[in-house]
């Protein structure tokens, strides 16, 4: 199959299932929130620097901490700055980070998932007892033990949160492959003589995507969640650029004096991002659950 | 199996388990790139500083040596019987402190948050839980679930900061940090948790005041956390409620609510019960940020505080610290679960 063959036939899938999600009731809804709320935020992210009405970086000593006006409808941080212009271009960080460490997970975690049960004996139970034994770990932990030896910067973060994921789509990834390589069409293709790369990779992968679908999008959720946690307790990129993290955490230093506007909106942002990709993967998870449906 | 030998196996197998952990760790810590010394030092230091540093360490031994001194320093049982807690190595911020002793006078606080936040989110996550499952695809169980989605998406130190803004900053009903009030004194030390310390003296003070700290940072963590209780309960409830002996006891003219509580979510218990355990390990992470919003002074506070200082002997020990608790949780968990349902030991 040519890459074109390739594209049209995904797209010949994608585009029928968008349709018909609208037709599975609230999971089919929950789906479509989700993915006009993610949308929402890449298009903001990509042309936020070109529409910000300030520059988000250049602070200004006579307007620290304004409570939201006409000028500056969402107010002022701490250095003066225009919350609106840093809202509109502070996704940057946070969505690099976690596709970053999405696609580290996918690279590591699926080939290796589908590998280790395919082959199975000493190989997969020697895996399975490393990948437990990292699963069993508080995530956050891990990330925070790694990203502290790594130091800072946008790769290192992604980095240290991928090592925390990889486990759940080893552990997806592999409990669907013990079951499918028992199928009767992986028996037939090994009949045939089909080399094994080509038995794991068109006749066993397909059938594994919607599972492993349902744990990106919920990674995706939880990789901006740890970022902020980690930007939270100091192991943030260290230099200002705008970023929701960044400005949620120094804008807790002045909570007590009531400024609830440094932290709402950027507080506000960093959920909704984590709300739309949790909608999907939860939305998913649930069409794709045949128990839970009656 | 009887439950003995199942305890014993159960037992036996959280040691490779724990090595493993254990190994993990010092892989981090040391092999992976970046040199504690001199990432303690940032740069600012002589190439003696850091070298009298590392052989204060033992950072100068080969690798294997290391591990075999980190992994002695952890089962060295003289050590653990003269100091009450195992050799967990020097703090490279505070050099004449033992890393050990820093961390067993910060757990306390962290063991009773994690308590308080467990019991909040397993009562809120099971009574929602249930009143979805039993209002199945009406207003009240789309809400519920909408609330369950959205505390997986709500970063827990942001819900700790609003928190701290309406009930410390507006209201003024809450202490916003520390684990009491600094004008009570705290409560002498048996158990190390101030609640239970407080009511075993008959301190009532000591108590409210403990109790008044400890209600928004366990709110905080236990409402974060209810999430996954609540779609746990609803789904386990859900499969339960359609069995023929609720329908049975419903025939049987039993009262709604025994039906519900005494029969249904007893039989739907268990899965739930597997839930917290493996929920403990999401707990301890979302605790070092509670704790870091709130001030609490314990082990999550202690390994943030040691990050700033670059100091990496500390924050080792408290990485197998958080592992070790959470292998003995997970340990507790199974043997209960065996306890509960007897199939398990089959």
């Amino acid at each position: 199959m040519t890459k074109a063959k390739i594209k049209r036939s995904i797209l010949a899938r994608v585009i029928p299932g968008l349709t018909s999600l609208v037709k599975k009731g609230p999971s089919g809804w929950m789906v479509i929130l989700g993915m006009i709320i993610v949308t929402a935020m890449v298009v903001m992210t990509v042309i936020g620097p070109s529409v910000a009405p300030h520059d988000p970086i250049r602070s200004d000593s006579r307007l620290i901490r304004k409570p939201p006006s006409l000028q500056f409808p969402m107010g002022t941080t701490h250095l003066g700055q225009d919350m609106l212009s840093r809202i509109l271009c502070g996704g940057s960080i946070m969505l690099q980070v976690s596709t970053f460490s999405v696609l580290v997970c996918f690279l590591i975690g699926v080939p290796l998932g589908l590998f280790s049960s395919y082959v199975g004996g000493v190989f997969d139970r020697a895996c399975s007892l490393v990948i437990d034994a990292i699963y069993a770990f508080p995530g956050l932990v891990i990330a925070i033990a790694i990203s502290a030896m790594l130091g800072r910067g946008v790769v290192n973060m992604a980095l240290s949160i991928a090592v925390v994921y990889i486990p759940s789509y080893f552990r997806v990834v592999r409990s669907q492959v013990l079951s499918i390589k028992e199928l009767t069409y992986v028996e037939a293709a090994r009949g045939i003589g089909a080399k094994w790369h080509t038995i794991i990779f068109r006749y066993v992968f397909p059938n594994v995507i919607p599972s492993i679908v349902v744990v990106a999008t919920i990674n995706f959720a939880d990789a901006v969640l740890t970022a902020a946690g980690l930007t939270f307790i100091g192991l943030g990129l260290g230099v200002d650029v705008p970023d929701w993290g960044r400005d949620l955490t120094s804008g807790w230093a002045y909570v007590s004096s009531g400024a609830w506007w440094i932290i709402t909106f950027p507080g506000l942002m960093i959920i909704l991002l984590a709300l739309g990709f949790t909608l999907i993967g939860e939305g998913l998870s649930e069409l794709l659950n045949p128990k839970l449906q009656r | 199996m009887g439950l003995r030998s199942y305890i014993i196996t159960r037992i036996l197998l959280t040691i490779p388990t724990l090595l493993l952990l254990l190994s993990m760790v010092f892989l981090v810590m040391r092999v992976l790139p970046g040199d504690p010394v001199a990432l303690h030092f940032e740069k600012r230091a002589t190439p003696e500083q850091m070298e009298s540093m590392r052989r204060a360490l033992g950072l100068d031994k080969p690798l294997w040596a290391q591990y075999l001194e980190y992994l002695g320093g952890l089962v060295d049982i003289g050590y653990i019987l003269d100091h009450g807690y195992p050799n967990l190595g020097r703090s490279m911020y505070q050099t004449s402190e033992e890393v050990g002793g820093q961390i067993f006078s910060a757990f306390p606080a962290t063991l009773e948050l994690a308590i308080y936040s467990m019991i909040i989110a397993s009562v809120i996550g099971v009574l929602l839980g249930v009143a979805s499952s039993k209002s199945y695809n009406s207003i009240s169980d789309h809400l519920i679930r909408g609330f369950g989605t959205v505390t997986y998406a709500v970063p827990i130190f942001f819900l700790g900061i609003v928190f701290q803004l309406i009930f410390g900053v507006y209201l003024r009903w809450l202490p916003t940090s520390l684990r009491i009030n600094p004008a009570v004194d705290p409560p002498a030390t048996i158990t190390g948790l101030y609640t239970i310390d407080s009511l075993l003296q008959g301190n009532l003070l000591g108590f409210f005041e403990s109790l008044k700290a400890l209600l928004l940072p366990s709110l905080t963590l236990g409402i974060i956390l209810s999430g996954m209780f609540i779609r746990m309960t609803r789904t386990n409830m859900l499969e339960t409620l359609r069995l023929d002996f609720v329908t049975a006891a419903k025939a049987r003219g039993l009262k709604e609510s025994t039906v519900t509580y005494g029969y249904a979510l007893r039989n739907a218990f268990l899965p739930i019960l597997t839930m917290m355990g493996l929920q403990f390990a999401i707990l301890l992470g979302g605790a070092i940020l509670t704790e870091k919003t709130f001030s609490w002074p314990g082990l999550g506070t202690y390994i943030v505080d040691r990050i700033d200082f670059r100091d990496y002997t500390a924050i080792q020990g408290a990485v197998v610290m958080f592992g070790l608790f959470v292998t003995l949780v997970s340990l507790v968990v199974d043997i209960l679960y065996a306890y509960l349902d007897p199939r398990i030991r089959l």
